[in-house]
């Protein structure tokens, strides 16, 4: 009893700290808590004028899980069907621990292979992409997200009971008409579920934007530049000097904070339509 | 079969070429992955495999690339992994049991259960860094409230003994190891209750039939049939833990350590965080050296899962 | 255990049946000819028993999953425009003979099978068919109701938006008169982009029956299609059969002899995969030839 309840504690550590510095963060004359809110440009670190407004963090943080979803749940979702319905036996058994290493492979690998395949290569299909890219992240991100939304979308598309195949199939349907018609969308809430979890670790993911997507935080919508992301602006504080206790320490919690924030949120999202749709074909 | 006026036949050649299309599509989709794979091994034995000997893995970092090492790192991993192992799997196993042995009779407790499932599905999404914060406060600092690093609050011998201990934790090998088990917490309580869910009710039943009462039934009985499920999952759990480097960046820091750690205080840095500063330096040669450091933190989680692989099949025999 | 009888015994019930089974051999037609012929077919008045023709031809057919012989030498016309009820114990191989007609065991990878099976001429077990259109061509309703979870509408619109282009009131036309046939149009005519899951048992089933009608076949095969509802549903269902039979083949699998009694013309019984004997329902229940048959149906076993 005593056990469970440290979970309980570990949230509200986490609440408590975020909360209190994100408070202290305010309190402090350069920041006020509408111009975070508001505020489009970020550079605290800037000795003269420094900004706090957090969207050009969201947004670099937006570009990279766009990038990444588009590629993962595509992707991700079709190599569901194709392992749930088409696989024969020996391919499944080839597919299944490639997409387990690729789970269990450390973001800081995604991170060093963005920085050292993917954009060189990029770069060299396009110039105009720089060394430190938005999509290169992107692209890690989706690779690493990938294997969740597709084991996810999987076991959603395998609990889809055969007599509802059996049933279109006995209507004239063709394998195609049966996935794509009738399996797929039975299975939707699962896979709905599945692609909101993948978006939150995309949205908490670290390492590979630090090393990858770059350090300037702006507010751009170039993918083939750099930008900077919530979770790399963090890095950058905490490896930085620590022990000036300023508004720019803070500011750190107060993006945390933020993210906190949003995963929880997507977390809850995810849930309530797990259950909301739970009993969708009996 | 009548044609209603007003539709027409679809083609069947058309619907046959469109199945097969889409068969040949989901192919190439999945094929994606291993070609994936593939790339990203071999881009990294292609970069990496220079420098790999067993001076890599003895040696400490330096500023040179050609005598580049391992060494420190690796230990300081086996230190924090073995910290939060030990902490993470006790706590961990006991909230499965709680959740999973003990169902509420009352719709209040279940209420609370199911509001503790909740919060550990929650915990579970959580980004690595902020529990990396989270650690940084509550353990490396602990609040501000028992001292600060500079001058301790509460020591127990000094730097020099092996059982040195010091309150605040500072940025040493407990407080990262205990950051690493908040990290993966979740993941040892999921899979310690899938675990015990496994276990068959008629063994449970059995013990309660010769009179045993419910907490020698979980402890002799049913704990001991979900220890090779809960050692799977442990073992997956500190997979994971091995690679994760967002925490232990904001316990650690990027520091130039070349010795093992000596005692629980003592600093310390992990394989990946050191992978990631190599792989941030701007010279190529660090890069390959970061390619080497991967290749040996893959080859230990390998030997990780595979062992998690060999437990769940040697121990897969039925329990009825 | 009373001793198995031969596939002969089957042949020589037929041969000497009282009512002698005229085949018209219509292989050489083509299928838009057929379409027509169909057509013409619908518009005529119910045809009466001297002219009935036969719709599914089956010879010497056999079938296994792997090892396991599941048929055995299985030999019956099952006659157009009419409903054959196939009765017998569990595990005597009606369903699977059922699954064969529209070939619903390639879905299970050991299934395979020999000798004759032809659908208006047309060999169902040749490898070449068209096994989507055999599937238009014959409808399956299930022994649990199984709608997809989209509207009512959308259920009964699947099989022609699968095989045809059509227009939106063509399509609502087509929708509704499946509905009235499967006498579920009043209870739903107002409901119609509701979940299907929302209906009750006996509701869902009769839009499996719509839904299975709306595709346009020329066999129906039921299988066990009241045993998972109540009485009143099942009644409902057995009054739905018998208006059926006037535009479709009718195979009905049934565990429960009084319905197959009930609702069917011609019964086929069925022990351990051979079919012992098949006959007219009045003549298998009150004049069983073979003293197995007439143990089931006085229900001595089963």
């Amino acid at each position: 009893m005593t056990a469970s309840s440290f979970s309980i504690l570990t949230t509200l550590v986490i609440i408590i700290v975020l909360t209190t510095e994100t408070i202290r963060f305010f309190r402090t004359d350069e920041v006020s808590f509408g111009a975070f809110i508001t505020g489009l440009e970020w550079n605290p670190l800037l000795g003269a004028e420094k900004h706090f407004g957090i969207w050009p963090l969201v947004c670099g943080t937006l570009m990279v899980t766009v990038v990444a979803m588009l590629l993962a749940i595509p992707l991700g979702l079709i190599t569901a069907i194709y392992l749930s319905e088409y696989a024969p036996r020996t391919l499944r058994m080839i597919l299944k621990p490639v997409l387990e290493v690729l789970a269990g492979v450390p973001t800081v690998v995604y991170g060093f292979f963005a920085l050292t395949v993917i954009t060189p290569f990029l770069r060299e299909l396009y110039g105009g992409f720089e060394i430190y890219n938005v999509f290169s992240a992107g692209l890690a991100v989706g690779i690493m997200c990938l294997p969740i939304v597709c084991s996810i979308s999987e076991d959603a598309l395998q609990a889809v009971p055969l007599s509802l195949r059996e049933g279109a199939y006995g209507l004239g349907a063709t394998k195609f008409d049966v996935s794509v018609k009738v399996v797929t969308p039975a299975a939707l809430s699962g896979i709905i579920a599945a692609a909101l979890l993948a978006i939150a670790r995309a949205v908490g993911e670290t390492m590979i934007v630090a090393l990858a997507a770059g350090n300037l935080a702006r507010m751009i919508w170039k993918p083939t530049e750099q930008a900077q992301t919530m979770t790399a602006y963090m890095v950058q504080i905490f490896l930085g000097d620590a022990s000036n206790f300023g508004a720019e320490y803070y500011s750190a919690y107060a993006v945390a904070a933020t993210l906190f924030v949003m995963t929880f949120l997507l977390t809850i999202l995810g849930h309530h339509i797990r259950i909301k749709f739970r009993e969708e074909y009996e | 079969m009548t044609i209603p006026a007003g539709s027409a036949p679809r083609g069947k050649l058309q619907r046959a070429l469109k199945n097969h299309a889409f068969r040949w599509f989901c192919t190439l989709c999945a094929a994606v992955s291993v070609v994936v794979l593939a790339i990203l091994l071999g881009s990294l034995l292609l970069q990496g495999w220079r420098h790999l000997d067993l001076e890599f893995i003895r040696n400490a970092p330096s500023r040179k690339p050609e005598k580049a090492g391992l060494g420190p790192a690796m230990w300081g991993s086996i230190w924090i992994c073995a910290a939060c192992a030990l902490t993470a799997l006790p706590i961990g196993a006991a909230t499965a049991i709680f959740l999973e042995e003990y169902k509420p009779a009352s719709p209040f407790i279940r209420k609370l259960h199911g509001f503790l499932q909740l919060n550990i599905s929650n915990l579970a999404g959580v980004p690595s860094i902020v529990y990396g914060i989270i650690g940084l406060t509550a353990f490396v600092q602990m609040f501000g409230l028992v001292g600060n690093l500079n001058e301790p609050g509460f020591t127990v011998g000094t730097p020099d003994d092996w059982y040195y201990l010091q309150l605040p934790f500072g940025r040493g090998v407990l407080a990262g190891g205990l950051t690493l088990m908040l990290v993966i917490l979740p993941i040892v309580i999921v899979s310690s209750q899938e675990a015990l869910r496994a276990v068959p009710n008629s063994l449970r039943e059995g013990a309660l039939a010769c009179g045993a009462t419910k907490w020698q039934m979980v402890w002799r009985m049913t704990l001991p049939a979900a220890v090779p499920g809960i050692m799977t999952g442990a073992i997956l759990a500190m997979s994971r833990a091995i690679g994760e480097a967002a925490p232990i960046l904001v316990i650690a820091g990027i520091v130039f350590i070349r010795f093992t750690p000596q005692h629980l205080m003592d600093e310390f840095t992990a394989m990946p965080l050191q992978i990631y500063d190599w792989a941030g330096r701007p010279q190529d040669e660090f890069h390959r050296v970061a390619a080497t450091g991967i290749l040996v933190l893959l080859a230990v989680l390998l030997t990780f899962n595979a062992s998690a692989v060999l437990i769940r099949q040697r121990f897969q025999k039925p329990l009825q | 255990m009373t001793q198995m009888q031969s596939p002969l015994t089957a042949d020589i019930a037929l041969a000497a049946s009282p009512r002698r089974v005229p085949r018209i051999d219509v292989s050489n037609v083509t299928s838009r000819s057929l379409s027509l012929l169909a057509e013409h077919r619908e518009n005529a008045s119910p045809s009466d028993d001297a002219e009935t023709e036969t719709a599914v031809r089956v010879r010497g057919f056999s079938s296994w999953y792997g090892d396991f012989q599941a048929l055995h030498d299985i030999t019956v016309d099952i006659p157009q425009r009419q409903v054959t009820a196939l009765i017998g114990p569990s595990g005597c191989g009606k369903s699977t003979f059922l699954r064969w007609v529209n070939r619903m065991n390639d879905l299970v990878p050991s299934a395979r099978a020999s000798g004759t099976l032809d659908l208006h001429g047309m060999d169902v077990l040749a490898g070449t068919i068209d096994v989507v259109d055999l599937r238009r061509r014959v409808g399956m309703v299930f022994q649990k109701p199984n709608p997809f979870p989209k509207s009512i509408y959308d259920n009964v619109a699947f099989g022609p938006r699968l095989h045809l282009k059509i227009r939106k009131p063509v399509l609502d036309d087509l929708v509704e008169r499946s509905l009235r046939r499967a006498a579920l149009w009043d209870e739903v005519k107002d409901r119609l982009k509701d979940s299907a899951l929302g209906l009750s048992g006996g509701q869902q089933q009769r839009l499996c029956i719509a839904r299975a009608i709306a595709a346009g076949p020329e066999v129906l095969l039921m299988d066990e299609p009241c045993s998972a509802l109540d009485p009143k549903s099942t009644a409902r269902i057995e009054e739905l059969i018998a208006e059926l039979r006037d535009r479709y083949t009718i195979m009905i699998v049934t565990h429960n002899m009084q319905q197959a009694a009930r609702v069917s013309d011609l019964t086929a019984f069925f022990f351990e995969g051979w079919l012992v004997e098949s006959g007219s329902t009045e003549q298998i229940f009150t004049k069983p030839r073979n003293s197995q048959t007439e143990e089931y149906v006085s229900g001595r076993f089963g």
